[in-house]
């Protein structure tokens, strides 16, 4: 265990130093990423004007709170794509990996959980710009924010583990970005990225219920602006761990069978 | 003594789709696709003993990589067996991995864009080196190598040679006892090349490591190997000393000598490989060389006459000519 949290630290630090590398250019490159959820904050909330101030129990300043977090965990939510798995077969970045006596998943969660202390650091500024001009409704209490703190790392390792999972049918076949496509489409609507998942039909939400999108993007969101009960937040947090097992297991298992197809072709 | 390395008619096969250029071709491998099995390696077979350094030569695509992949673990064998410090290498276990190190010299594993002092740490963590050992071991690579000046500057703003040392350094910091080093001085100047191999003799020297090296650059294998094994489409050619392989196969000496005299028909001497002012130099068949320096001595006026065996690139070109079923 100390062995694997002394990797962890160490990889952490490097991708931390890695990034301050290029401060500009993550700072950019946020800066662009908020653009998508402005045009649905600013789209939404002038349908919630037209209403009479609010749309299904949300008012301009919920929505504010929903999409500045949204920004949050929209960072949260970026992993080492199947795209990235595509690049590191051809390159032969995947042997350099499978030369090291710890899994490769490992330097993939330990890599991007340091990313992500810079991204939160960087974010903070740009939450408090956010907050000054679209002024979110926003009181969560203890337990919310406690709860919001382990779900926004565990919707991180709950994607971590599916994305892996999508990436490793790259050992069997390279090109399925059509594949990916779909996974992605599938996400924009049941992950509560694009709206809100209370703001769709009922049989999107029950359906949202048993894949994981929910749970790695809308529900950390919930969990801090929505009203959640104590139930309902213990029983995401619930839902989120059974994910993360199931992703672990399935990895470990389709892991063991592709890597006997492993070419190395890339090197 | 038990050989640390020990592999018995091991063998890579890949089924790679082929098919006829064309529209009517694409179309038709629609519906069925052609394999055709390509032989990467082919039923090799060798031993190594701890503390050797062997030369595994062959051209391109003769299934050197391929069988260094196998032998660190990263390709699962079609057939055969394979064992390196008592471990099945395709199991990649932790303890196996931790013993060995794949150096290629076309991959990198330094980040790029952060001293090589950071990656470094990022080794120790991997391999669980306690700090003080791995201090130890750094500095005395770093001094070997001489990258004091250099490990501070990001990996991007060195040299092409300059970042390969750091990447055998950060290779070698868990002091390996078997190395698999695939064209580690590819690219480099003549300079640069000959600090790797001194670095790579003295490891071996200190830690009694064992090493396998692929190389173009003769002068690698010259300077590093006493024994070298030679692959060629994925067969065995030969599997023996450097100086029994220069023996075998090569079938010409080159001749020197300085002589003034310039209308001379060379060609019923040897073939001319060069001339510098009054110094010539000819290849002559190996069988033919006595009499043919008796006859340079009697029939013309020449000096400083000298018999060398053909340079190893020659030998390694006329193996590699042979077929393979005129060779054991």
């Amino acid at each position: 265990m100390k062995r694997y949290f002394d990797y962890y630290r160490a990889t952490m630090k490097l991708s931390v130093l890695e990034q301050l590398q290029y401060p500009v250019a993550n700072y950019f490159y946020m800066i662009g990423m908020i653009a998508e959820p402005v045009i649905y904050m600013v789209v939404w909330s002038a349908v919630a004007r037209q209403q009479g101030g609010m749309v299904g129990g949300y008012t301009p300043g919920a929505f504010a709170a929903y999409y500045i977090v949204w920004t949050l965990v929209r960072n949260m939510n970026i992993v080492f794509t199947p795209y990235g798995w595509e690049w590191r077969i051809r390159e032969g970045q995947l042997s350099m990996s499978l030369l090291r006596p710890i899994h490769p998943l490992h330097g993939d969660v330990a890599y991007f959980a340091g990313w992500k202390v810079v991204v939160i650091l960087l974010w903070l500024p740009l939450a408090f710009i956010l907050s000054l001009i679209f002024k979110p409704e926003l009181d969560p209490t203890l337990l919310q924010g406690v709860v919001f703190f382990f779900a926004i790392w565990m919707a991180y390792l709950i994607r971590t583990m599916i994305l892996s999972l999508l990436g490793m049918v790259t050992f069997w076949t390279t090109r399925v970005s059509a594949l990916f496509e779909l996974y992605f489409a599938a996400e924009l609507i049941l992950s509560g990225r694009l709206v809100p998942l209370s703001l769709m039909p009922d049989w999107v939400q029950k359906l949202a219920w048993f894949f994981p999108f929910r749970w790695a993007f809308g529900f950390p969101i919930e969990a801090l602006v929505g009203n959640l009960s104590t139930s309902d937040l213990f029983t995401g947090l619930g839902m989120q761990l059974a994910w993360i097992l199931f992703g672990v297991i399935s990895v470990s298992l389709i892991w063991k069978i592709a890597i006997r197809r492993f070419s190395a072709v890339g090197g | 003594m038990p050989s640390v390395i020990s592999i018995t008619k091991l063998a890579k096969h890949y089924q790679v789709p082929e098919r006829e250029a064309g529209l009517k071709a694409a179309a038709m491998g629609l519906i069925k696709r052609r394999y055709k099995t390509v032989k990467a390696v082919d039923e090799i077979s060798f031993e190594i003993q701890p503390g050797e350094v062997v030369g595994f030569l062959g051209p391109n695509g003769a299934g050197k990589t391929t069988t260094l992949k196998m032998l660190s673990g990263l390709l699962h064998p079609t057939s055969g067996s394979t064992s390196v410090l008592g471990f099945e290498p395709a199991k990649r276990s932790h303890d196996f991995l931790r013993q060995i190190t794949l150096v290629m010299g076309n991959r990198n594993q330094l980040s790029w864009d952060l001293p090589a002092l950071d990656s470094f740490d990022l080794q120790r963590a991997i391999y669980s080196i306690p700090m003080d050992e791995f201090k130890r071991t750094r500095d005395e690579f770093i001094e070997l190598l001489e990258l004091k000046e250099l490990v501070q500057k990001p990996i991007r703003n060195l040299s092409l040679g300059e970042r390969m040392k750091m990447e055998i350094v950060g290779a070698l910091l868990h002091k390996p006892k078997i190395l698999f080093l695939d064209e580690p001085t590819l690219g480099l100047d003549v300079t640069m090349q000959k600090r790797i191999r001194t670095f790579v003799a003295e490891y071996n020297k200190r830690y009694d490591a064992t090493v396998l090296l692929t190389s173009h650059y003769m002068a690698d294998v010259e300077a590093l190997c006493k024994r070298v094994v030679v692959i060629h489409h994925g067969k065995l050619l030969f599997d023996g000393d450097l100086s029994a392989l220069v023996e075998k196969f090569s079938a010409f000496k080159t001749v020197g000598f300085t002589i003034n005299s310039a209308s001379v028909d060379w060609s019923q001497y040897g073939e001319v490989i060069s001339t510098d002012g009054a110094r010539m130099v000819l290849r002559v068949p190996k069988e033919k060389t006595s009499a043919i320096t008796t006859r340079l001595l009697n029939d013309l006026a020449v000096e400083d006459l000298t018999v060398e065996a053909a340079p190893i690139e020659d030998v390694i070109e006329s193996v590699f000519a042979v077929k393979e079923e005129a060779v054991e």
